[in-house]
């Protein structure tokens, strides 16, 4: 483990995308120099005034935010342990954090001069944000969805389609998210010069772990003013759940500089770590080389990617975000994982108890602060990202009682 | 001096373009592969390209990613690629072989192991798509540290500035994919391809190969008046995958379309 004791918000990445030995530029050549064209375009927009101001707006106005704060009350009592507080992304406009990534990106796109924009999606969550903000600014959207994504998930490929995007269906490889990039990249390689594509997560060849993750931090910078008004303080711990990692970023990033905060990012075990049936790669991978950047893998020992599984089509990818490969190994934050079945027991809970649905991906983040929290003082403050609603994952559940929906 | 080196000196000499197939080693069974290369020699192939089978191939179009998924049902690691590649030298001392693929599967064996090995089994050139000169430089020196050359892409979205850095990094000879897409894409415009080629020039004096787009035997040909060597892939690797059930018929049509492509090349008026 590499101890790092400097600051470490804004001195990550390096030009070149690197978080340590993580993150870069690992793409063909044809793709370098959009990306940096696109690199560019970010760190001037970020610094220009009138572009912020339009995002606040529609952060503001179109989102929703800022997204409160809830203390569950009757959860926390119910545990003894530590008070969970839920940062209520799910309330977001579109149901979940990605949104905040997706209008960031659009209103760039449309600065750049782009008319297309292209995305991938799991869940369908990303692909729905994007084929949302596309709509909304008009222009052309595509999604690429994994065939066997498109068979889980009919209700968001319905609401992509409604408004107005052309999803594909991606057939090969796994046939799954991973796969789904990939034809994205294809498309982003051969139409590079009107399109845009919108990465739903903190992966990818650089610029985009840096810039998705500073259009998530709205997250947890919200998070850092509301705490105090509400609680009184700053939270003992963060939790939130690790798919690619976005939403866990967004909380974790501006709170990377206070040590006294413990940081906790949950991955999905699926049937157990030990099944070889999960999608926990910080857990129980190692690093290499995919979509961009290296980072922790699922892999064989060849170096084949491997099929994912868990329950929540939005963490069943074998890469995540190279901050995260970073913040592990620095200790700076935790990774730990929860089962399907830990999964589902909280998402059981949390509607029980405190009347609110979680997404089965914000399911993992419940379970493991549930379990942090019975190991904590009462007077302890554990903050969880509950990152999206639980609507789209209805038929999943029913599923687990031999229900169909 | 390298094969490579060696080889386009030759070619010059008789003023001929390279002819260089692509197949991926394995497709679509691991036991055909040494027997095919030596039937693209026999073909009319000058070097070999031989792909190294990747789960993610996000630079190569459908073709060539439905061939790596062929050969990864056998299993097919880059340990056996370097085992085909030395089988194949056995019987062929001559014709330069190059590997192409992604990081990963080098990243896992190790860039020093990996380097001795190819080094060992006869490969002369490694082309890593997704190893752009920013991050290859531990790798490129390791290459150098056993006599292999790297070999870079150029792309048309590449700037002026990036073409001189990377044909002063590049050993062998320089590939210019000449379609903005992936593997296997549409035609390609030879007058624009030409301009780009006095370009790369200007700054190497290396051979520029070019690929992506090169479907038949008129497209090689106006190619080759052009450039230093011509790459087909992915036509190669569809009749590959056409015969995938009738294996025995695979080394034929490959030698019957690369001998096609070398006739209308060397009948061609030249540069």
């Amino acid at each position: 483990m590499v101890t790092t004791t400097e600051k470490m918000i804004g001195n990550y990445p390096d030009e070149r995308g690197h978080f340590g030995p993580y993150g870069g530029l690992f793409v063909s050549e044809t793709l370098m120099d959009p990306l940096e064209e696109l690199r560019k375009a970010y760190q001037r927009f970020m610094q220009d005034e009138a572009f912020l101001k339009e995002l606040d707006e529609d952060l503001k106005h179109y989102v929703g935010r800022p997204s409160p704060i809830y203390h569950a009350k009757r959860w926390s009592e119910e545990l003894n342990g530590a008070q969970i507080y839920l940062k209520r992304e799910d309330l977001n406009h579109t149901g979940a954090h990605k949104v905040n990534n997706t209008v960031g990106q659009a209103l760039l796109a449309r600065h750049m001069g782009k008319t297309r924009i292209i995305a991938e999606t799991g869940a369908g969550q990303h692909g729905v944000a994007s084929a949302t903000v596309a709509a909304r600014l008009g222009l052309e959207c595509v999604v690429y969805m994994g065939a066997v994504d498109i068979a889980r998930q009919e209700a968001n490929v319905y609401r992509m389609r409604l408004l107005g995007a052309e999803v594909r269906s991606v057939e090969s490889g796994s046939k799954t998210l991973k796969d789904a990039l990939n034809e994205a990249m294809r498309d982003w390689v051969t139409n590079v010069d009107n399109t845009f594509y919108i990465i739903g997560t903190v992966a990818g060849p650089h610029p985009y772990p840096a810039m998705v993750r500073d259009f998530q931090a709205v997250i947890g910078r919200e998070a850092r003013r509301q705490m105090p008004e509400q609680a009184g303080r700053q939270p003992d711990a963060l939790v939130a759940c690790v798919g690619g990692g976005s939403n866990a970023i967004g909380l974790f990033y501006p709170y990377l500089d206070d040590r006294e905060v413990a940081i906790y990012g949950v991955e999905a075990a699926g049937s157990g770590l030990d099944s070889g049936q999960h999608a926990a790669p910080l857990c129980a991978g190692k690093p290499g080389v995919l979509h961009g950047n290296r980072t922790y893998l699922m892999e064989d020992k060849d170096g084949q990617i491997i099929e994912t599984h868990s329950i929540s089509a939005g963490l069943d990818y074998p890469g995540v975000g190279p901050e995260h490969a970073w913040l592990k190994d620095t200790g700076r934050a935790n990774y730990v994982a929860v089962t399907d079945q830990e999964a589902l027991a909280a998402f059981h809970d949390l509607t029980r108890i405190e009347g609110i649905i979680p997404a089965l991906e914000s399911s993992h983040a419940l379970a493991y602060a549930a379990k942090l929290a019975q190991t904590m003082r009462r007077d302890q403050i554990v903050l969880v990202n509950l990152s999206g609603r639980g609507d789209k994952d209805m038929h999943t559940v029913a599923a687990q009682e031999g229900l169909k929906i | 001096m390298s094969m490579l080196k060696e080889k386009f000196a030759q070619l010059r000499q008789q003023q001929k373009t390279a002819l260089v197939p692509f197949i991926t080693a394995g497709d679509p069974l691991p036991e055909i592969t040494v027997d095919l290369m030596q039937d693209l020699v026999a073909g009319g192939a000058d070097m070999i390209e031989l792909g190294i089978p990747f789960s993610d191939p996000m630079a190569d179009g459908p073709v060539i990613q439905r061939a790596s998924e062929r050969a990864l049902e056998y299993h097919v690691s880059l340990r056996d690629v370097l085992e085909m590649v030395s089988r194949f030298r056995q019987m062929d001392r001559e014709t330069p072989v190059v590997l192409m693929g992604y990081l990963n599967p080098i990243e896992i064996m190790g860039y020093q192991i990996f380097a001795e090995q190819a080094a060992e089994a006869g490969v002369d050139g490694v082309l890593v798509v997704d190893l752009p000169p920013e991050e290859g430089q531990e790798f490129q020196q390791t290459l150098q540290q056993h006599g292999l050359d790297q070999i870079y892409l150029v792309a048309p979205t590449s700037t002026a500035a990036r073409i001189e850095r990377i044909c002063e990094l590049s050993g062998g000879f320089v590939y210019y994919v000449s379609v903005k897409g992936v593997t296997g894409a549409s035609h390609l415009d030879i007058k624009s391809l030409d301009e780009k080629l006095k370009q790369i020039r200007e700054n190497t004096d290396l051979p520029v190969g070019v690929g992506f787009g090169i479907k038949d035997a008129e497209t090689a040909a106006a190619v080759s008046q052009v450039a230093d060597a011509v790459v087909v892939g992915s036509a190669l690797v569809s009749r590959v995958e056409a015969l995938a059930d009738q294996p025995e018929k695979i080394g034929a049509a490959l030698r019957e379309l690369l001998s096609n492509m070398r006739q209308a090349m060397d009948n061609a008026v030249h540069k």
